[in-house]
């Protein structure tokens, strides 16, 4: 039980870094600034940033530099959220 | 239906350009009148085992960059010609009077056409050395913009928001003066109000590399590089590679009046085209008739006699065609020794630009006609005997003269036997 909740909250930690690694990854990429400022786990790249979707790719290459993990072509096509990319970055560090 | 046949008067009311001797209309326009070399010696070319260790690089600080591309553009971004382009070009439009906003509402009365021989060659290496070591993903998405051939009118047509033609011609070193000539048409047939155009080229050993192994450039002068470029010289030894972007905006005579633009000069009419590798021609030789036919053609096409031309700009690589193409304009205009007019070659101060050189050397050709004078051929002291044969010494100005210049004809050349000559007429208001 004691460990299960440690992990918990190291978990929650990774996540609040991530967003806060994410933030500054996409940054280049913004064309809506308002978006940005309100940037939040529910943020849809496209929508709510207005990037450009060929710049999709680039985040990827630039989300693996950062977290020094590989992101496959199925995972790839998952990651237009926040939500959505933090959780495959978790998933891919923990494996 | 019979439409009334429309045929547009065509000027020029905006000029940009980025060469090896300038950055930017006026820095340009002094080195050419002040005779100002853009050569130097580059190590690299050097440390590669290139005969010629000389060329033309614009040089561009990363700040100004930014005056012309987003943070984001510049992302990953290795593609010179583009690079060039884009501010050859967004200068030139606004020149011409025009803003540059990301928000600008689409023109479907304005175009371009703007020509390169290859499009980002080192990006493009970048993106072999990834797929051959199995990292095709590895390219992101700004591989592609900045390799294909239309990179740079894709760029631009974004930038300034056209809604007309938007298209990337290619003919080696006749690109930039073709590209002129295809809007010109454009405009003259009633399809586009404005059409920018223009050419532009790498700066890179990867775009040189071919040229130096035909042993078609300059290696004797790696210790006086500013030397190096001699066209119609007795001791020419081959050209001198240079890079850069130059452009233009054509408008129709009526659009300009309406604006109150500046009109540089009138487009009054031109000839393409091709010695189809016949009669001596080659894929690297020219076909002496049809050299002289798209002269005269082009001398035709502007309702002019060849005898009202006051100044030639040549294509006058200093290559040992120089002599040739000097007899094929005194064939062509039938006009030899002092009744021959003036005449030179940019690529004393700034080389070869490839296939940026015709659209940096019409921007040349058109600030002379604004400006009344002949820029210098700065390294022919020694006028090849060859030429001095043909016509007189003193039709190769080595300092700046000061002229009334009505008319002006200036040619490219290119591989693949192809040839475009446009010719250019002061505007009388």
């Amino acid at each position: 039980m004691r460990v299960l909740s440690l992990k918990n909250i190291s978990i929650n930690m990774i996540k609040e870094e991530i967003i806060s690694k994410l933030k500054t990854i996409v940054k280049p990429y913004v064309q809506n600034e308002e978006g940005f400022k309100n940037l939040n786990e529910n943020t849809d790249f496209i929508n709510d940033l207005e990037i450009n979707s060929a710049n999709l790719v680039d985040i990827i290459l630039d989300v693996e530099d950062e977290f020094k993990i590989e992101i496959d072509n199925d995972s790839m096509e998952k990651m237009l959220s926040v939500k959505a990319t933090v959780e495959i970055i978790q998933t891919k560090i923990n494996a | 239906m019979n439409l009334p046949e429309v045929k547009n008067r065509v000027v020029i009311t905006g000029l940009g350009v980025v060469a090896p001797n300038g950055v930017g209309l006026p820095a340009f326009t002094n080195a050419i009148k002040t005779g100002t070399s853009g050569i130097t010696y580059h190590q690299n070319l050097k440390d590669k085992g290139f005969s010629c260790c000389i060329g033309g690089i614009p040089i561009i600080s990363e700040e100004k960059k930014l005056e012309y591309l987003t943070p984001l553009q510049l992302r990953g971004f290795n593609s010179t010609s583009i690079l060039y382009g884009c501010m050859a070009g967004i200068d030139a439009w606004k020149d011409a009077g025009f803003s540059v906003d990301e928000n600008s509402e689409l023109d479907y009365d304005s175009g371009l056409i703007f020509g390169t021989g290859t499009s980002g060659i080192e990006k493009l290496r970048e993106a072999i050395y990834k797929i051959d070591d199995q990292n095709v993903r590895r390219l992101g998405s700004t591989s592609v913009v900045q390799t294909m051939a239309s990179g740079i009118s894709a760029y631009l047509g974004g930038i300034l928001g056209f809604g007309n033609q938007v298209t990337t011609n290619s003919s080696a070193c006749t690109t930039g003066t073709e590209a002129l000539l295809l809007g010109f048409e454009r405009i003259k047939n009633g399809k586009a109000k404005r059409m920018l155009v223009g050419s532009s080229s790498d700066s890179s050993l990867y775009t040189w590399g071919g040229f130096d192994a035909m042993r078609v450039m300059s290696y004797k002068y790696n210790e006086t590089p500013e030397k190096g470029a001699r066209p119609m010289s007795a001791t020419a030894a081959g050209f001198v590679p240079g890079s850069g972007a130059g452009a233009l905006v054509l408008e129709s005579l009526e659009s300009a009046l309406e604006r109150k633009a500046t009109i540089y000069a009138e487009v009054l009419g031109g000839n393409i085209n091709s010695g189809g590798q016949r009669k001596g021609g080659t894929l690297t030789a020219p076909n002496s008739e049809a050299v002289q036919k798209c002269i005269t053609d082009a001398v035709l096409d502007s309702g002019i006699s060849s005898s009202e031309i006051d100044v030639i700009n040549g294509h006058l690589t200093a290559t040992s065609k120089d002599s040739l193409e000097i007899e094929n304009w005194t064939k062509a205009l039938q006009r030899t020794g002092t009744d021959f007019p003036h005449i030179n070659s940019l690529k004393s101060m700034v080389g070869h630009c490839l296939a940026a050189s015709g659209a940096i050397e019409c921007v040349a050709a058109v600030a002379q006609v604004k400006g009344q004078f002949v820029f210098p051929n700065i390294n022919c002291d020694d006028v090849h005997p060859e030429i001095s044969a043909l016509i007189s010494n003193d039709k190769i100005p080595t300092q700046i003269i000061e002229k009334n210049i009505t008319i002006l004809a200036k040619a490219s050349f290119g591989f693949g036997d192809v040839n475009a000559c446009v010719i250019f007429k002061k505007y009388f208001d």
